[in-house]
């Protein structure tokens, strides 16, 4: 075949919905599209560790540590899913790991923000999980075959998750005086970076058209969103926490609610390196990779000793 | 305190309870420290794994410790911790549960071994500490699911099959550090030359142990020595690693005098238990 009839043979895929998977022609955009999202994605797994991390020693009950712990375990199996995705597409989880260490690769901005209190535990799984709960079950029928499947198992978890941050907010909200100031503190300060995790407006998304044309994407930023803004003002309601925005207003000719203006210079700023922990963030990668360093050298020489050791005697058992 | 010999079995099998709660709380909290910074993803999601286990592990015991106490006649129930406003609840008469134990108690009230809550240090380290707790705790509970008490029994049983894993992935790790590189050799030797004057701890029976291994409750836990010596040399063995030679060893832990580095774990640990108390999370 040629490239022009590779080419075809690949858009007809894309149009009838039939899956891309490794062994698959692509296009090198396509395939470098993939690499950038999907990595980017399990770096926000790995480096989403370290905000909720932060409480697992500090939980205020056993049972809250216990959810906690296994929650951010999970969120290290995404990670994990998601570079073996990754991988399919001809580059190595070292590779990634380098390239997030050098600052070529990024993550999701929202975990450069600080959990202060105990009430951020609940609303980063509340309106941050949602939030990746809105942008990623899409994902699970993007074209790409390996990541959709990845999704699949990531979405189930990402629900639970979802559900443990809003019983915590939940139990605040139905608390003392303080709990529910607790509460309400969190929501101000997470509101409005969650609503920035959906990205830039459209009009300024440089990769969305192609991506939908790819159906790597199958929702604009906007729409999610917007989808997200609608869902979440209701729960915050049933709750009786405060959404911090004054221009919020249910718009009966739309069927949606109208938002505040975001504030996308704050937004710029984070994903360039200035948000509050930029810095501690990548260092505390750089500082377990690095000290990690001869943990995985010694794995490695093991393995090739027993390997070693193991080749003769299986030689002569076959004798 | 109890002069009734039957509120002093149930003191004993309080002190029992707590001596392995402890242990799996203060344990399984330190692995969790672990938790998003470990040395390679699969290691980091297998650690907190079994930090999960020991957590787990502590409040099946928690539950069962708060059960016994709260079954303890009211006036000698004032007396069983020196922790203030763990007493205050109870002087009020309230029934205590698995959170109050684990975060109401200062250091004074933990009876785990010293091992346990020494820091993580670095791979090695975490790595000898666990194996040598591993070992001992495989060994314990393969006793003690034979325990005339059917609750003690029961969580035994439960335990050992996740400490079945905690012990082979403890040894694997012995071998792989001990037979990796000469850094790697070397970090795991000295870690286990530094963590060995904890071991004897292990060993050395409290009035709790004594008592109810004479109950039937308990287990002997001079006579599984023997084989826990045995269960290390053979796994150093093959990591071509030696057997320390330190003969001085530590202890307090079981007797709630322990080092330095609990009070700083409980103060991380209990912080929002003190700070806002009387609330429900």
């Amino acid at each position: 075949m040629t490239t022009k009839s590779f080419q075809e043979h690949f858009d007809k895929q894309i149009e009838n919905e039939v899956s891309i998977e490794p062994r698959d022609w692509m296009p090198d955009d396509y395939r470098k599209t993939l690499i950038r999202q999907i990595s980017q994605h399990a770096h926000s797994e790995i480096v989403g560790m370290l905000p909720e991390g932060n409480w697992i020693t500090r939980a205020p009950s056993l049972r809250r540590k216990c959810v906690l712990l296994a929650k951010v375990q999970d969120e290290g199996g995404h990670g994990l899913y998601l570079y073996s995705a990754a991988e399919t597409l001809g580059i190595s989880r070292d590779e990634m790991i380098e390239q997030l260490h050098s600052g070529k690769a990024k993550y999701s901005s929202i975990f450069n923000y600080p959990t202060i209190t105990w009430a951020d535990m609940g609303a980063i799984g509340w309106l941050v999980d949602g939030a990746a709960i809105m942008n990623q079950v899409p994902l699970c029928r993007t074209s790409y075959g390996p990541y959709a499947r990845a999704m699949v198992r990531v979405c189930k978890e990402e629900s639970f998750h979802q559900r443990q941050g809003y019983e915590i907010m939940m139990t605040l909200a139905n608390g003392t005086e303080v709990q529910k100031k607790m509460a309400q503190d969190a929501l101000n300060r997470w509101w409005w970076p969650s609503i920035m995790m959906f990205g830039p407006s459209d009009a300024d998304s440089p990769h969305t058209v192609q991506s939908m044309k790819w159906r790597i994407k199958r929702f604009s930023n906007d729409e999610l969103r917007q989808k997200f803004i609608d869902v979440t003002v209701e729960q915050a309601k049933l709750i009786g926490l405060t959404v911090p925005d004054p221009d919020l207003k249910w718009n009966e000719a739309t069927g949606h609610y109208d938002f505040g203006k975001i504030n996308w210079d704050e937004f710029w700023n984070v994903v360039k390196g200035n948000g509050p922990c930029n810095k501690e963030r990548l260092q505390a990668r750089q500082k377990a990779w690095n000290d990690g360093a001869w943990v995985r050298d010694a794995a490695v020489a093991h393995a090739q000793k027993r390997k070693f050791k193991e080749t003769p005697k299986s030689k002569s058992e076959a004798a | 305190m109890a002069t009734d010999p039957k509120d002093n079995t149930t003191l004993q099998l309080l002190h029992f309870t707590l001596q392995m709660a402890d242990n799996a709380l203060i344990n399984g909290h330190r692995l969790s420290e672990w938790c998003g910074h470990g040395p390679v993803l699969e290691q980091d999601i297998a650690l907190s794994n079994i930090a999960l286990d020991h957590i787990g592990q502590a409040r099946s015991l928690y539950q069962y410790a708060a059960s016994i106490c709260n079954g303890i006649n009211s006036e000698n129930r004032q007396h069983l911790f020196a922790s203030t406003s763990l007493n205050q609840k109870i002087s009020k008469g309230e029934m205590i549960d698995e959170d109050d134990l684990a975060y109401l108690r200062d250091a004074w009230d933990f009876r785990n071994v010293l091992l346990v809550e020494q820091p993580n240090t670095d791979w090695a380290f975490t790595v000898a500490r666990s194996f040598y707790f591993d070992s001992f705790n495989f060994l314990f509970l393969s006793v003690l699911q034979n325990s005339s008490d059917s609750t003690i029994a029961a969580i035994a049983e439960k335990s050992l099959k996740e400490v079945n894993y905690h012990l082979r992935w403890s040894s694997e790790w012995i071998i792989r550090l001990g037979d990796g590189t000469t850094e790697s050799h070397q970090r795991i030797q000295d870690a286990l030359n530094d963590r060995w004057c904890f071991t004897g701890e292990l060993f050395q029976a409290t009035d709790a142990d004594v008592a109810m291994n004479a109950q039937g409750v308990g287990v002997d836990i001079s006579m599984i020595k023997q084989q826990w010596l045995e269960q290390i040399q053979s796994v150093l063995n093959e990591a071509t690693l030696s057997l320390p030679t330190g003969v001085w060893m530590q202890e307090g832990g079981k007797q709630t005098r322990h080092s330095e580095h609990l009070g700083y774990l409980l103060a991380e640990m209990q912080f929002m238990q003190r700070a806002y108390p009387h609330m429900q999370w």
